[in-house]
């Protein structure tokens, strides 16, 4: 009998809550109860998710979701939690349209997928549970982020996966730099966080309410009251809506490390490495362009100003994350740098996109391209986990050949290049093609930005693979290298033995289903789903217009091929005659270096310092110096300082009675 | 529910562990009663919970008046809403937190608890007055036993501290008595009930002068910038629990007082003043928060922090919004359990490092996994971290203050708004150079938290996660409190 998946709150409501049960079984009796199978138990219990999740995406997409021929926009639950005033307030509720039904499969399965890969890569670590406890925690705030129905309730959870996000990067706590790093990636964050919250309240204020359907459903129709209010009210020129959209995107830019909040990103690169593949990857970094994507009719129909920003602020970032992947040595800062040019991607296609029918292929493509990029990153994370696994080091240089020791990493990570550098028919040609096309018919310039930098990002990549699959040929990977950075020092020593080739069962089974969906997802027609009005839109596929992304990225990728696959000195003539583009972004354009003169000059010193010096000088002087003075007098009336309580009760006594004397004298 | 039970049981703790031969029986009486207390105030909560749902839509509940001092029109009037609830609630949780985690002090133990449980029947006795010369006379008695605990219980300057603050807060206390008897003269009436005052309209003159007089009186008790200045002193030299009840305790005197007294019986001076307590608290939530940036002893850092969360309440009052009131109080609510909180896990740290420098420490989450946890999730409340009342607190707060349209509210609200990013700074700084990174040599033997610290600390962070977690409780029991000073306001 064919079970018909039926529209019941409860079991979505689970998705989300299992891995917080699990988050608190597991971070407050993991310790004692659960030291070896709080893995299994965590896996379990996010397994039970995405089924919840696959049945509930495909119940919305197949069964109910739609109504002639529209999306809808269902909020099964919904549950005032904090009423503020008369209809504002912020309610916990699920929304199920079709980017959080969406969402709701990739987070889940991404997670699960890290979940089970963690089974063989923190095995032995001896925080396993806690490991096991804050994926828990990520998990649960990120699929609580997707289905928001309330702008506030998404601020919640935004916080939530921030934290999660600091706990993860900093899980090597006795590691300086990792500390360094969880600190930065909250406090950037939380800097871009005030954006969004004065986003929030400047929406909110206009429209009346937090609640995401009527909020856009008030400020996307210019009848309105609040549409009015907050289109006339304006600030040095600019409407209260406009800034109250572009202070929201700051929230999203920071989240999703855009440019010129993208410095914490390369530094979460601390984190264990599927902790890496999960959030600094695959989901909560994509959480910014989900944000833009969620209040996507407020930007394309009330503020298209504030969307070409978002368009110009992704494209920028796509370009300089591009270039300076192209200088990076170690691994993971170069995926690093791959998601914030591609999250840029996925930014600039909503910002070209407009709302509606097939003016909204920025909008699908986009979305497409957050659902392939999560595949394909994610197997890159977990492949450069396996290499690091192998080699204890995160440095290309101590990398090579190691396409013979590590078949089936080679392989898949293989397929992971070909699809990030949009070789068809792998996922990410088709959602980058659709990309270029709606930047083609919309915005020219960011057209150009976006075609050189699938070159670069063609290179990029196939500069990694080659030089660690490839290059020089095996010969380092036999002595294990003292190297401080590597992820889990002592793993290797714990487990009693030489580097023995791949990880177990644990870690190639998610490789081997990532690269099946980085390899096959592109087929998916994604536009029949997700879209910006909620309407069927048919995609189609342009050959001609294929010819020059996809010319660009094998240009690429032989050049790659010829700079990289056997050792040579060609990269670093390349390298010398390019000297000053190089060295600037091989010091990340010193915009790291900008930051820290501005916090630590101009904050520290001019202000921080500054207010601890006058508290102690002159506020509490003052306070002394009454006192002292007080002293002084009391000594030539009194002659005495006895210090005694109950003298100081008298005088007070005195004091009081004298004022009141003289109020009686004053009112009488 | 009869409220003397409020202020007779701490009475005759207070007399019983007097009456106690040694230290344990002391501990044991004090913990006993601090539990009794713990109960009673629950036994209030769900008490006020019956008579709302019954239907008691009386403003005050629980109502009992005796004449006291006639001639002047003094009564022994008592009663409470749910903002009082809320408070007494509070101080339940920081006494019996407190209690436990002074287990081990050695010096005059019976003295000790004796002073702690006076200072918790001052607090409940302001709380439930609603006559202003008994709530003042409650106020007193909850400030002499501070000089003391600091005086003779406390550490480094702890002379200078305890004048400072015992001279700052009485002096706070005069400005207040004065402020009351020139309301007392100014009208017909010739009274100091609260209920009486607030149906009165009290003459604008003397709502100019008196205003003042209450606000800043009570402010320097939840340090009104510029009179902080005895709020990191005296924390820093206090004991633990002294650090506990000052901030978990006597700096909501402050607010409550500021609400409740001059703000509801003096609505136009409230109004005429806002902009004035605006500009102040917003000073006080920023240069409190750059201050602790600079601050190097975790007390220290507590304590100038304090002077930043205390702000919100100043500018939550200040914006004379029903929301923003609600979210004062809540902070008040919030960062009392959330302060005492981190007082109590900095004395726990103290107490096995014996420094209170964060450069002299390192990676103690190794050796305390129990106490860290409990930094980090007092520090993550701090920091405004949702699921915690922290966050619950501060959101009202904005939410309120950006009802108005006027743009000098705006910006202040903005401005606000901004501490949370400097609230980060200082608070990771903080906690990850004292939890995280190598261990600090010749911390490799220290233990864990005892029996007695952890319930302390679960009591709190049960508090503060009942607020982060599911607010609407404290919302729906403080809002229409706030609602009847609106209601004052607006007329």
């Amino acid at each position: 009998m064919r079970v018909r998946p039926m529209l019941n709150a409860t079991y979505i409501a689970l998705i989300p809550l299992l891995p917080l049960a699990g988050f608190l079984m597991l971070g407050i009796f993991g310790r004692k109860y659960f030291k070896n199978t709080s893995g299994i138990i965590g896996t379990t219990l996010l397994l039970v998710s995405t089924v919840l999740a696959l049945y509930t995406a495909y119940g919305y997409f197949f069964e109910y979701g739609k109504v002639e021929g529209i999306y809808q926009k269902l909020v099964p639950l919904k549950y005032t939690w904090l009423q503020f005033s008369e209809g504002v307030s912020i309610d916990m509720g699920i929304i199920l349209d079709p980017i959080s039904a969406m969402m709701l499969v990739v987070v889940t399965f991404i997670s699960l997928m890290v979940h089970i890969y963690s089974l063989g890569y923190m095995k032995g670590d001896e925080r396993f549970p806690v490991y096991y406890a804050f994926l828990g925690l990520f998990t649960f705030s990120m699929l609580g982020l997707v289905v928001s129905s309330n702008i506030f309730q998404i601020y919640i959870f935004w916080e939530l996966v921030g934290v999660s996000s600091f706990l993860l990067i900093g899980y090597y706590y006795d590691k300086p730099s990792a500390v360094a790093a969880c600190k930065k990636a909250f406090i950037v964050t939380r800097f871009a966080d005030v954006g969004f919250l004065i986003g929030i309240l400047i929406l909110s204020f206009h429209s009346g309410t937090l609640d995401f359907n009527t909020l856009i459903a008030t400020l996307t129709s210019p009848e309105t009251a609040g549409y009015k209010s907050a289109a006339a009210a304006s600030f040095i020129g600019v409407s209260a809506l406009t800034w109250g959209l572009a202070l929201v995107f700051i929230g999203g830019a920071g989240k999703s490390a855009m440019f010129p909040l993208h410095i914490w990103l390369p530094d979460a690169m601390e984190g264990p490495t599927p902790v890496s593949a999960l959030i600094h990857a695959a989901t909560m970094v994509v959480a910014g362009v989900f944000l833009v994507a969620r209040l996507f009719p407020v930007f394309a129909i009330s503020s298209p100003n504030a969307l070409t920003m978002v368009g110009y602020v992704g494209a920028i970032s796509a370009l300089i994350a591009a270039l300076i992947a192209c200088t990076q040595t170690d691994i993971k800062r170069v995926l690093a740098y791959s998601t914030m040019s591609q999250i840029g991607y996925m930014m600039f296609a909503l910002g070209v996109s407009k709302y509606g029918g097939e003016d909204g292929l920025g909008y699908t493509a986009s979305m497409f391209h957050l659902f392939t990029h999560a595949m394909f990153k994610a197997l890159l994370f977990l492949g450069a986990g396996a290499v690091i696994h192998y080699i204890h080091s995160n440095e290309m240089k101590d990398m090579g050949g190691l396409r013979k020791y590590l078949p089936i990493t080679h392989i898949t990570f293989l397929i992971a290049c070909l699809a990030i550098a949009g070789v068809p028919p792998f996922a990410g040609f088709f959602s980058k093609e659709e990309i270029l096309l709606a930047a083609y018919q919309n915005n020219p310039s960011i057209y150009w930005i976006a075609l050189i930098t699938s070159g670069l990002t063609a290179f990029y990549m196939f500069r990694l693979y080659f030089n660690i699959f490839w290059n020089k040929e095996a010969h380092v990977h036999k002595k294990v290298l003292p190297n401080p950075n590597a992820p889990a020092p002592s793993l290797l020593e714990r487990a009693g033995g030489e580097a023995k080739g791949e990880g177990g069962f644990a870690m190639m089974m998610p490789l081997i289903l990532l690269a099946v969906g980085a390899a096959v997802a592109g087929f998916i027609p994604f536009g029949h789903f997700v879209s910006s009005d909620g309407k069927r839109l048919e995609t189609a596929f342009h050959l001609q217009f294929s010819i020059a992304p996809v010319a660009l990225g094998l240009a690429g990728i032989f050049i790659a091929m010829w700079m990289y696959k056997t050792e040579n000195d060609k990269p670093d003539k390349f390298a010398a005659s390019l000297s000053g583009l190089y060295k600037a972004a091989y010091h990340k354009f010193y915009i790291d270096e900008i930051y820290l003169f501005i916090t630590q000059k101009i904050i520290f010193n001019l202000i921080g310092r500054p207010a601890a010096w006058i508290d102690k000088n002159v506020v509490d002087g003052l306070v002394n110096a009454t006192g002292n003075g007080t002293k002084d007098i009391s000594e030539i009336i009194k002659g005495v300082q006895s210090g005694k309580v109950q003298q100081y009760a008298i005088y007070f006594l005195v004091g009081i009675i004298g004022l009141a004397l003289l109020f009686i004298y004053w009112w009488t | 529910m009869n409220l003397l039970l409020l202020i007779l049981l701490p009475l005759v703790t207070a007399v019983a562990v007097l009456l106690m031969r040694n230290a344990k029986q002391v501990k044991a009486v004090a913990l006993a009663g601090s539990a009794a207390q713990f109960v009673l105030a629950f036994v209030l909560l769900f008490g006020y919970y019956k008579e709302r749902a019954t239907g008691n839509t009386a403003q005050m509940l629980f109502e009992q008046q005796y004449n006291w001092f006639p001639s002047w029109n003094i009564s022994f009037h008592l009663g409470v809403d749910g903002i009082s609830v809320a408070m007494i609630l509070l101080t339940a949780f920081v006494v019996i937190a407190g209690v436990l985690v002074s287990w081990n002090v050695t010096k005059m133990t019976k003295e000790f608890y004796f002073l702690l449980i006076l200072l918790s029947l001052g607090a409940y006795g302001f709380f439930i007055s609603l006559d202003l010369f008994i709530l003042f006379f409650f106020l007193e008695i909850a400030v002499i036993p501070k000089y003391l605990l600091i005086g003779i219980w406390g550490s480094g300057k702890k002379e200078y501290a305890a004048n400072k603050l015992a001279l700052m807060l009485m002096a706070g206390s005069a400005l207040v008595l004065v402020g009351l008897l020139g309301i007392y003269f100014s009208t017909d009436a010739h009274s100091f009930d609260l209920m009486q005052l607030s149906q009165l309209n009290i003459p604008i003159q003397t709502q100019m002068i008196c205003f003042p007089l209450l606000f800043v009186g009570f402010g320097v008790f939840t340090a009104l910038f510029p009179f902080h200045t005895w709020v990191p002193d005296g924390h820093s030299a206090a004991p633990t629990a002294g650090s506990m009840f000052l901030a978990g305790i006597s700096m909501k005197l402050g607010g409550y007082g500021c609400l409740r007294v001059a703000t509801y019986i003096m609505p136009e001076g409230a109004k005429e003043y806002a902009t004035i307590i605006i500009v102040l608290s917003v000073i006080a939530i920023l240069y409190g928060a750059f201050a602790t940036m600079m601050q190097k002893d975790l007390k220290y850092i507590n304590a100038y922090s304090s002077v930043s969360h205390c702000g919100f309440v100043l500018l939550g009052i200040g914006m004379l919004t029903k929301t923003s009131m609600t979210g004062a109080v809540m902070q008040m609510v919030s960062h009392g359990l959330m302060t005492a909180l981190f007082f109590a896990v900095i004395g726990m740290i103290y107490e096995r490092t014996h420094t209170r420098q964060v450069s002299e420490m390192g990676g103690l989450l190794k050796r305390m996994p129990f106490i860290i946890t409990v930094l980090f999730i007092v520090g993550l409340c701090s920091l405004g971290l949702p699921g915690l009342s922290g966050f619950v607190a501060e959101m009202t707060v904005f939410m309120g203050s950006w009802q108005h349209p006027d743009t000098f509210r705006r910006v202040a609200t903005i401005l606000a708004c901004l501490s949370i990013v400097v609230t980060a700074v200082y608070i990771l700084r903080a906690v990850t150079k004292t939890a995280m990174g190598p261990l600090t040599a010749g911390f490799e033997e220290l233990k864990d938290a005892s029996w007695n610290e952890k319930l302390a600390a679960l009591i709190l962070i049960a508090g503060i996660i009942a607020i982060g977690v599911a607010p609407f409780w404290l919302n729906d029991l403080v809002s229409p409190g706030a609602e009847v000073i609106m209601q004052k306001l607006s007329r």
